[in-house]
């Protein structure tokens, strides 16, 4: 059962990754970020509840809209940041960027550019842990448009067939790119495929931290139990465009469909759910929210005067490691 | 005449041969009615309706297996693959199915189908999304390259490419959409396998093709007296060598710039083909100038220095010309 204070948490998870996409955002106008930047606004139900039900030393594969999958699995918000800005003090010192974020200290096994490129590699951090009898768990996050790639229906036979501890979390909000899903997904219901090959296949609440939670810690439970694979769909909604250049076209984004999500904000639907159950009082949010601008001005200070990885260390390494025979 | 962008020019070419031809349609990710993310293909959904111009779920593997299935079956298939680093989650259906099937079946299949792809570095998107791998499919028999680096070539080229029987990989590039050019209305197209000779000069053959062309440009305009041969390559497969050679017999010196990786690259292509049929002629060793050969990283200083630079361009024109470094 978690305690008032972890919910609490939880709900302040999900506000540091909402303001985190604002401030991103505006920092990418201002010219600080470059490059392709996925937001995952209105999905942080999803990170922070499968996250909370995660271990440290437990895998996570990321995609190419990773942020709230770094801040949920607990990476440092200003090496996040600094990444971002491509500086030395970055994540993964200013060579990875938004798409392809890497902290395996704490299991956060990468982002991907690659749709679908994550899937078979986290089928291999779960073979390991079953090779080395460990019991860690991975999680693999990817979205509806990502599985209609093949890599996911080799993963999913060979993870079922072999009984890996992998969860497959598809995080389905109904678009990929400038396409609606219903364009795309043969059936709606992504966890349905799960039944060929005999594995649960279960969906959740992907607005609802606390049914997103409950779903995953079962999975976790049976993955470490050595009894395999689970396929949790969580059922969400891209609230924004796809990345920063691409606009929606209207007629995918009809008023009712975008008003009916905005009513089902997972931020929104915690903090009532503490107000009913747990007494929460009113101003949390707003004193949360003071935390995380205070958290936010330093990060984003440290980031903008950390400096940018230095190009002749670059180019040692890069001599050695690839073989460049520069003069 | 009027002007229009290399989007356009890529536009121009698809409707007019979908016109022409019922059997040439659409394919791949996002092109339905929002026309493709780089906007390539806009109005040809409302035009032609969703069989052609059918978009896809995510799935390359499927969209190239498709293309060639249905060009087996007559179809003249133009599929889009968002950037050419994906290619490389379709390399089956590209390199084992459509570049082999028609002389495997003995000549009875014939496999029209064209994949355009769009390539290249600069725009701060990391090492998965800024590669430039024509070698890979010039290194597999059986598959056309075509890297158009002008508004102009690319409806002349997109063209022939969308007429040749063969499997053509068409090569764009994300910073030269919005270049606008001349470009002449009516039917015509530009022959594969045909360089195009920019410039004629006597002291230095330089080689380029697709974007790199311009840092070449950039690059030549740094020197005040130089009569440099420029050549546009234009497709890579089929290569105009003859071109190449005539121009290395005149100039006795050559470079190829391209924003590929040097190492087994087009450049080193040209390199082994200069010394095999123009040897004697050198009067200095050929040169490649190509991107650094690492994966690019995403840090804006650094990826800058993984690009093919232009003053490494002047750099080795300034060595071939005067042998000083
Ligand atoms: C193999 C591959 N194909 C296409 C793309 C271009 N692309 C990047 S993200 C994206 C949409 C992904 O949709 P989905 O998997 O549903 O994730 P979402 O963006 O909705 O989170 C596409 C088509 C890519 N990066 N990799």
């Amino acid at each position: 059962m978690l305690t008032r204070m972890q919910k609490i948490q939880m709900l302040k998870s999900m506000m540091i990754i909402r303001e985190f996409e604002a401030l991103i955002k505006k920092l990418y106008k201002e010219g600080d970020v470059e490059g392709a930047i996925h937001c995952y606004t209105g999905e942080e139900a999803v990170a922070v509840g499968v996250c909370n039900a995660l271990r440290k030393d437990d895998y996570i594969f990321s995609t190419h809209r990773g942020h709230g999958h770094a801040i949920a699995k607990g990476c440092s918000i200003k090496k996040v940041f600094a990444e971002l800005m491509g500086r030395e003090t970055g994540l993964c010192k200013g060579m990875g960027g938004s798409m392809h974020l890497f902290d395996i200290e704490n299991g956060l096994m990468g982002g991907n550019g690659i749709v679908g490129g994550g899937i078979p590699l986290s089928l291999g951090t779960a073979y390991a842990s079953k090779y080395k009898g460990s019991d860690r768990v991975t999680v693999c996050f990817f979205s509806e448009g990502a599985s209609n790639q093949g890599t996911f229906n080799e993963s999913i036979n060979m993870a079922a067939l072999w009984k890996l501890p992998l969860i497959f979390v598809c995080e389905n909000n109904l678009f990929a790119a400038t396409t609606p899903s219903y364009k795309t997904l043969s059936h709606p219901d992504i966890a349905k495929r799960a039944d060929g090959y005999s594995i649960p296949g279960i969906i959740a609440d992907g607005n609802h931290v606390l049914d997103v939670y409950e779903k995953t810690c079962k999975a976790v439970n049976r993955a470490r139990e050595g009894e395999g694979p689970t396929l949790i769909e969580c059922k969400t909604y891209r609230v924004e465009g796809h990345c920063m250049v691409l606009k929606d076209l209207p007629q995918h984004r009809p008023k009712q469909e975008v008003e009916g999500w905005a009513d089902k904000d997972p931020i929104d639907i915690l903090e009532k759910e503490l107000m009913q159950d747990e007494g929460l009082e009113k101003d949390i949010r707003e004193q949360l929210y003071k935390e995380i601008q205070q958290e936010f001005n330093e990060a984003v200070q440290y980031a903008k005067t950390s400096p940018f990885p230095d190009i002749n260390e670059f180019m040692k390494i890069a001599n050695s490691r690839y073989q460049l025979c520069e003069e | 005449m009027r002007r229009i962008s290399y989007l356009k020019a890529i536009n121009e070419a698809i409707q007019e041969e979908m016109e022409r031809d019922n059997n040439v349609f659409v394919i791949g990710e996002d092109v339905g009615e929002y026309g493709g993310v780089w906007g390539a293909l806009r109005g040809i959904y409302e035009k032609y309706g969703a069989m052609r111009a059918q978009d896809t779920p995510i799935s390359e593997s499927g969209i190239i297996g498709l293309a060639t299935g249905a060009a087996m079956a007559g179809l003249r298939p133009v599929a889009e693959i968002m950037y050419m680093d994906f290619l490389t989650t379709c390399m089956d259906p590209v390199v084992n199915q459509a570049a082999k099937a028609d002389l495997m079946s003995g000549w009875q299949l014939k496999i029209p189908m064209v994949i355009r792809t769009q390539y290249g570095i600069g725009t701060r998107e990391a090492s998965q999304h800024s590669q430039s791998l024509e070698a890979w499919f010039m290194h597999t028999p059986g598959l056309k390259v075509v890297v158009p680096s002008n508004p102009y070539d690319a409806k002349g080229l997109l063209k022939a490419s969308i007429r040749d029987d063969t499997p053509v990989i068409f090569m764009e590039n994300r910073l030269l959409y919005n270049d606008i050019q001349d470009v002449p209305e009516g039917t015509w197209e530009i022959p594969l396998g045909k360089a195009k000779i920019v410039h004629e000069g006597e002291q230095i053959t330089i080689v380029s093709y697709g974007h790199a062309l311009k840092k070449v440009i950039n690059a030549l305009n740094e020197f005040n007296e130089i009569s440099a041969e420029l050549i546009d390559l234009r497709t890579l497969v089929p290569m105009d060598i003859d071109t190449i050679i005539e121009s290395v017999k005149k100039t006795g010196r050559i470079l190829i710039a391209h924003d590929a990786v040097e190492k087994c690259g087009a450049g080193a292509e040209i390199v082994r083909l200069v010394i095999e049929k123009a040897f004697d002629y050198l009067d200095a060793e050929p040169l490649v100038c190509g991107g650094l050969g690492v994966p690019t990283p995403f840090s804006g200083k650094l990826e800058d220095i993984c690009m093919l630079r232009t003053e490494a361009i002047v750099g080795k024109i300034q060595y071939l010309l005067t042998g000083i470094i």
